[in-house]
């Protein structure tokens, strides 16, 4: 530092806090300090051509976060001290909270672990630094999403173990293990994975509809959640797309191997996505918009663009994309159907749709609602009123990739279900799609570790040999209280108490 | 393909045959009944016969479907791992040549699941 100027321009401190931090090595190698740097096959020639994406320096960074903390936390404990849980719309509305808190939270945690240590190993110091801010950045969100919902979970049920469960529950070994698979990769893949696939091309899908669902329901402690990290959201965004025109654009050979990244992540991402389609359409008492609708805006018309964009470089869209046009008119009835027979397993309640709420969705899916659900969804209801709530006795065949239960039909035919399968070194796996068997196929090394859990149970690796022990004892799922039909759930007498209702009987949960 | 890594990468598989103390995994899906929400995995001993994998697995497992008080599974048409396949029911699984991890499909001819929906 030559000059004596006490302040600094914007323009020197972010030098001087972020590519000034760096050094050319005297005594190592630089292949020996960043030893992840090659072995994916990705060329960069100069690191130089970074364009730091987040243009914020650290002491910055601090500042402005401490003071979006100060207004979030302020805003939840006046959503604590005016009893917020009564005056949302609905308590099946926690439902989708709870989905979150054990699904989507936890990834966010598994997110700051794999930028904190994608961080460590690029040899360019302005992606080490965004890398860096990115980690803080999700540290700060998991920890921000459990204090707003923490106040939930004096009231509710089902809320008590979130990381536990994470590791543990049948259905939230897709979350975790599309995280597991991205961390486990190389930093480039990681960063294509989550700052491009997820961050850039989906993210919108995720957190739009639960941030919007929590507006239009009432909830003010998650609403304020979102606005606190929506700016990190779209930082994160500008990073997902810098890093892919960066990588793009260092080197031709690198273009295939993104591809066939960008195929594998959206791919996974599209999967893991039916989850929030499921929350948009059944879960939320206030509906926003359709998953079907949101697919449009969000990803049809935005991703559409986006590729457009990346022609030039060679990139073409991401391969079965075209199977999602027709997908996103059945996935989320698909996943609340799944999720609603195996209700005796999960943490959260699930129930049938009213009659109004069956119209909603036949009005917003006019060619596949009434067709292919309706029947489905009227037998369930009615089969409950004479005291038979459906649940499935068995457990499910999981896609080796994604984890899901394979419940997607075949594109083209609704009335099939889509099954692949595939041997490799004569063991035989089984898939859910085309996409998901050609992840596999590229990688099978990957994938015949994967810990499914109906196998784990199986194997005798989850506790007891029945499913109720499992739930029980290696879930924390208490069981009638946690689990189980919403209506007349302890969950449903303690919203009706507060509304001055006569509670509803439990129903009988035998199927 | 084979996966990029930093050192030799090679797994055994986690489903083998071994881990499963003499049983093994079963997947059996039904035709145009997707009430069902997925085919479904069963864990079976293989000196069971065919006939009482129908009688105390798949029958209990589709109680709940009001077809399957009509659907008689002896007339289904069967599909192991989507190839046409013949059981012969007083065989063992064993004998009837299924193993771990294979796919069983049942078509019942007829009928088509609730109201027609292929539910």
């Amino acid at each position: 530092m030559t000059d004596n100027k006490k302040k600094l321009g914007l323009k020197d401190k972010y030098r001087y806090l972020t590519r000034d931090l760096d050094w050319e090595p005297s005594y190592q190698k630089k292949e020996d300090i960043f030893p992840h740097e090659r072995f994916e096959g990705i060329k960069i020639t100069d690191w130089d051509k970074w364009e730091d994406p987040f243009r914020l320096t650290m002491d910055a960074y601090w500042k402005y976060q401490a003071e979006k903390e100060k207004k979030l936390y302020a805003i939840l404990d006046a959503f604590a001290q005016n009893n917020g849980q009564q005056s949302i719309s609905d308590a099946r509305y926690v439902n989708a909270l709870k989905l979150f808190l054990t699904g989507i939270s936890p990834c966010e945690y598994q997110a700051f672990q794999g930028f904190a240590r994608v961080g460590r190993h690029f040899g360019g110091a302005g992606a080490r630094v965004a890398c860096q801010m990115q980690a803080i950045d999700e540290l700060r969100h998991v920890q921000t999403q459990v204090h707003a919902m923490s106040h939930y979970n004096k009231h509710f049920n089902g809320l008590h173990d979130f990381t536990h469960m994470h590791d543990r529950v049948w259905f939230l070994s897709v979350p975790k293990s599309f995280f597991d698979d991205a961390r486990s990769a190389g930093p480039f893949e990681f960063l294509t994975a989550i700052s491009f696939s997820f961050e850039y091309v989906l993210t919108n899908l995720l957190f739009v509809p639960f941030m919007s669902g929590a507006a239009y329901n009432g909830d003010m402690a998650t609403v304020t959640f979102g606005f606190s990290a929506q700016s990190d959201e779209a930082r994160h965004m500008t990073l997902g797309l810098e890093v892919i025109k960066f990588m793009l654009e260092q080197h031709e050979d690198n273009v295939p191997i993104i591809q066939g990244w960008i195929d594998k992540w959206f791919w996974r991402g599209n999967r893991l996505l039916c989850l929030v389609g499921m929350m948009m359409d059944y879960m939320l008492p206030n509906k926003v918009m359709s998953w079907a609708e949101a697919w449009e805006v969000y990803f049809e018309q935005a991703g559409g663009a986006l590729f457009k964009d990346l022609e030039r470089y060679g990139i073409r869209p991401p391969k079965y994309v075209e199977q999602c046009m027709e997908a996103k008119q059945h996935v989320s009835h698909q996943a609340w159907a799944t999720f609603y027979q195996y209700s005796q397993a999960t943490n959260f309640h699930t129930w049938m749709p009213s009659e109004e709420e069956m119209d909603w969705l036949s009005a917003k899916y006019p060619n596949t609602f009434d067709q292919y659900y309706r029947a489905r969804f009227t037998f369930w209801r009615e089969q409950q009123e004479k005291g038979q709530r459906f649940y499935n006795n068995t457990l499910p065949q999981l896609c080796q990739v994604c984890q899901i239960p394979a419940i997607f039909t075949e594109p083209g035919d609704p009335t099939k279900l889509s099954h692949r399968s595939h041997v490799h070194e004569g063991e035989r796996y089984h898939f859910c799609s085309d996409g998901c068997r050609d992840i596999f196929k590229n990688q099978p090394e990957k994938y015949v570790q994967a810990w499914l859990p109906v196998h784990q149970i199986y194997q005798g690796n989850c506790g007891g040999a029945d499913v109720e022990s499992v739930v029980r004892d290696y879930y924390n799922i208490e069981l009638g209280v946690d689990n189980f039909e919403y209506l007349g759930s302890p969950d449903h007498q303690r919203w009706q108490l507060w509304k001055g209702e006569k509670p509803l009987a439990p129903l009988k949960q035998a199927s | 393909m084979t996966v990029n890594a930093i050192g030799e990468y090679r797994f055994a598989p986690r489903d083998l045959e071994a881990n499963f103390h003499g049983q093994r995994l079963l997947y059996l899906g039904w035709d145009r009944h997707l009430m069902f929400c997925s085919p479904f995995a069963f864990l079976v001993k293989p000196q069971m016969t065919f006939a009482e994998l129908l009688e105390q697995v798949v029958m209990p497992a589709i109680a709940a479907h009001p077809d399957s008080a009509r659907a008689d599974l002896r007339q289904a048409t069967w599909y192991l791992n989507d190839a046409p396949f013949s059981p012969d029911f007083d065989a063992s699984l064993e004998a009837n040549g299924l193993r771990h991890k294979d796919m069983l499909r049942m078509d019942t001819p007829g009928l088509n699941g609730l109201e027609g929906s292929c539910s």
